[in-house]
């Protein structure tokens, strides 16, 4: 009963949504405010529609409802009720259903905003959204349908369907697969949703932005509207992909957090698109430029949130995501196409509205280096949208079908990312408008000075990779910038009103958030560059099957196999473990726990590595093989990963830097009412 | 404050030049890197028929495993074994009856092609007889091919699961 309810409210929500689309064009062009309002409503009811959906699915899990065959492929009586809870989107047809959700609450929020202001906005962020919600609801209820159960045909065969086949039986199994266990790591459990929330949250500013298209509005009026959200959208798409790598590090066992595999790639795709155009807005609020390719931006972005829904959902390209495989692959590659070229020939028809009000003219002005900046992070995504589509390319034009894999990313993505980094650097010395290379020489020789000053010292101590060199510079060039930023503005406030230094700081960044903010943001990038400048370039490795008493080294550490263990565990894996004295000389530093888990009902086998990790460097332990351990001897792929943990205290620091960014200006919102 | 409007062909033309020199070297980056690292994925029958002019270069092979073939020593961590050819393309797939079919019957055929992978480093659990695998690595002017990743792949785990028992009604 509660699954055909759960069906019947998403066929309820779809024509909702298309009711409101409807309803908001209407309105729109009768200049009717009663048929706007009238899709106003539908579309502050489909949020709490899907939300009774959800609840009705999150009890089905929970309750064990194995006759759905959602339930039982992500579910089992073993599992404990968190994971049930998360199983939700541990599948295809579940995160679609999430990703509706999330979108459906995000546009339930933006409809509930004043609207007494930019009214004429109204009805097409209505339609953007609605159609957006309308596609993933469609893909829910035509292909992907959480809600289908089990029958068994008169053929004998089992088959999942909404309603029954001719002359076939319900079947019900008494226990469920249950959820992958790659999946049941906390990494995994939050991921995802973040990951969602920030694709979702990028549909508003896009939403806005062709809301301006079409009513002819050329001001920044949408930008600063949606300033907020993209905001958001940005801190929880960098999290999903922090989450996503941390997840890599702990549960695939391979010693690394990045793989560029495809679907990992186009994560990383909208979140390049957007950082570009968290840049550029800034341009086009204080100078009044930019306003062109603002609009791209948006446009870009929003066609790769829903490409990077795309490649994770359909199974085009193989890849480690590739447990989510299935036939809606058309149907997504139809809905890009139609709203980008859609969206594309709306700001063609707007393209001499939205000339620049200025004329950028000095190439060292702080507008040319965040153009730059932008350049950059265009040049990085078209580096990783080939590396995604050259498979595809290469095997229609030449029938062989080519890869590339992580070295054609690091190879060409390395220079890029390094000027990135000395732009960081560069650019909040740089002044507005008129500014020469003089100028900026003059501003740029003192952190030169220290940053110099530790290439040597490095090269002292031996350091001779030369990337590592430019590297660590760049790091430490970033780092002196900032800094001096602070202390700079921070003093001179000081000598003005004669407040305490710290007071002077603290005022500061409170008055110039969104600055300050990013400056920490800029500091926090630089610190997660040195654990993937540790990572990639000094990465060591080694194998070796010991017997118990025997050792292996690696980067000066001595690891001793002391025993193993087998034992079942409630859940139903049997886990295999070793333990591992870990020595530096003769000095005892504790021990190590590799293990090896093995899902006796899905027999899906887990590494789970030991792990000792320091400021310096991570001692990264895999119990390999499973077949092959015995009580005597047992094979371990050691990995010795430098610098790796300031990878994850870069994207606390990112947090940190976010907050202060984002934390709501009481100035700001009393000077954006005024105009 | 606004700037006076400077349409100046010379205040444009260095934009466009600097423009152009980042394209350039976002493309020669691109094709330089591709150059370098592309990895040709290819079946063992393709494999074979090009013959040792492939010696050397990036590659990536995908076969069915042979059971019998496969050889370890724990304690070198050596592993060897033969894997069979299987069609490229997901069609061919489809029409042989799906993956888990196509693999059974490249590993029971004893004319396909068959093509030697030498690994060193620990035994994936999924390693087993008729397990889709895909080698990535070079192949040496001995024929063998000398890989250094494998990822395996068992059809029958990820196969779209129909439930095995089963209380009939509700």
């Amino acid at each position: 009963m509660l699954a055909q309810f759960g069906f019947g409210v998403f066929v309820l929500t779809f024509l909702l949504a298309l009711f409101s689309v409807g309803a908001a064009v209407v309105g729109y062009f009768d200049k009717s405010d009663r048929w706007v309002e009238a899709a106003r409503r539908a579309m502050l009811l489909i949020f709490p529609l899907i939300t009774l959906a959800v609840l009705a699915l999150a009890y089905l899990l929970v309750t064990g409802h194995y006759e759905l065959q959602y339930v039982y492929s992500v579910t089992s009586n073993d599992m404990p009720f968190y994971l049930k809870i998360t199983a939700l989107w541990g599948g295809q047809a579940g995160s679609l259903v999430l990703w509706s959700w999330l979108m459906s609450a995000f546009a339930s929020a933006v409809t509930l905003r004043k609207w007494e202001r930019d009214r004429e906005l109204l009805p097409w962020v209505i339609v953007v959204t609605s159609v957006t919600l309308a596609f993933f609801l469609s893909l829910t209820i035509l292909f992907e349908n959480p809600f289908a159960r089990w029958w068994q045909t008169t053929g004998g065969d089992f088959v999942a369907h909404m309603f029954a086949p001719a002359g076939a039986i319900p079947v019900t199994p008494a226990d469920g697969q249950g959820l992958n266990p790659l999946l049941r790591h906390p990494g995994m459990i939050i991921h995802p949703p973040m990951l969602y929330l920030g694709f979702v949250a990028f549909v508003i500013p896009y939403a806005f932005a062709i809301a301006a298209l079409v009513t002819g509005r050329s001001d920044d009026r949408w930008i600063r509207l949606t300033r907020r959200w993209t905001l958001v959208a940005w801190l929880f798409l960098s999290l999903g992909l922090v989450l996503g790598m941390r997840w890599a590090y702990d549960v695939l066992g391979w010693g690394g957090y990045w793989a560029w595999d495809p679907v990992e790639t186009a994560s990383l795709m909208p979140w390049l698109a957007g950082t570009a155009f968290l840049h550029s807005v800034m341009i086009q609020e204080k100078r009044g430029m930019f306003k062109q390719w603002n609009m791209l931006l948006i446009i870009l972005t929003y066609a790769l949130v829903i490409f990077g829904t795309f490649l994770t959902r359909s199974g085009v390209f193989s890849s480690v995501h590739a447990f989510a495989q299935s036939a809606i692959g058309p149907m997504f590659f139809a809905f890009i196409g139609i709203t980008f070229v859609t969206s594309v020939a709306l700001l063609i028809y707007r393209w001499k509205d939205l000339r620049a009000e200025v004329e950028m003219n000095s190439l060292f002005s702080r507008e040319a280096l965040f153009l730059l900046n932008n350049l950059l992070f265009m040049g990085v995504l078209i580096v990783c949208f080939w590396g995604v589509i050259f498979p595809l390319i290469s095997e229609l034009v030449t029938g062989q079908k080519v890869t590339v894999g992580p070295p054609f990313y690091l190879r060409a993505n390395g220079p890029l990312f390094g000027a990135l980094m000395a732009l960081m650097g560069i650019a909040p010395l740089s002044a507005w408008g008129k500014s020469t290379y003089k100028t900026l020489g003059r501003a740029l020789w003192k952190p030169s000075i220290p940053s110099a000053i530790v290439l040597v010292v490095l090269a002292i101590l031996g350091v001779h990779n030369w990337i590592a060199l430019v590297g660590f510079t760049l790091v430490a060039f970033v780092i002196f910038v900032t800094l001096f930023e602070f202390w700079r503005g921070a003093r001179s406030r000081q000598k003005k009103r004669n407040e305490n230094f710290l007071v002077a700081l603290w005022q500061l960044a409170g008055r110039n958030r969104r600055r300050y903010g990013g400056y920490l943001i800029h500091l926090s990038m630089v610190v997660m560059a040195i654990g993937i400048l540790g990572i990639e370039l000094y990465q060591t490795t080694t194998q070796k099957t010991l017997a118990v008493g025997e050792d292996i080294q690696i980067a000066g550490y001595t690891l001793r196999f002391d025993s193993l263990a087998q034992f079942p565990y409630t859940d139903g894996r049997i886990v295999t473990r070793a333990a591992l004295s870990v020595f530096r000389g003769a000095k005892f530093l504790g021990d190590l726990y590799p293990r090896y888990d093995y899902y006796t009902t899905s027999g899906q086998p887990m590494t789970i590595a030991g792990v000792r990790s320091t400021l310096a460097d991570d001692l990264y332990v895999v119990l390999v093989n499973w077949e092959d351990v015995s009580a005597a001897q047992a094979p371990f792929k050691v990995y010795h990963n430098p610098l790796v943990n300031w990878l994850w205290i870069g994207s606390l620091m990112f947090i940190f830097g976010f907050l202060v960014a984002a934390w709501p200006e009481r100035e700001e919102e009393t000077r954006e009412w005024k105009i | 404050m606004q700037k006076p409007l400077q349409t100046g062909i010379q205040g444009r033309a260095k934009f466009i030049v600097g423009g152009l020199l980042i394209l350039a070297a976002v493309i020669y980056l691109i094709v330089s890197a591709t150059q370098a690292n592309a990895e040709f994925f290819m079946t063992v029958n393709e494999l074979k028929s090009k013959g040792n002019s492939l010696v050397g270069r990036s590659l990536r092979i995908s076969g069915a495993v042979i059971g019998d073939s496969i050889q370890y020593n724990p304690q070198t961590m050596n592993l060897t074994f033969e894997i069979a050819h299987v069609p490229g393309d997901n069609a061919a797939v489809e029409m042989g009856g799906g993956l888990a079919a196509v693999l059974h019957t490249a590993v029971t055929d004893p004319t396909r092609a068959r093509l030697t992978i030498v690994y060193n480093g620990p035994k994936p659990d999924l390693l087993r007889d008729e397990a889709q695998a895909i080698v990535t690595g070079h192949l040496g002017e001995d024929g063998i091919f000398y890989a250094d990743e494998l990822l395996l792949k068992c059809p029958t785990k990820y196969q779209e699961a129909v439930p095995s028992q089963v209380v009939n009604g509700n």
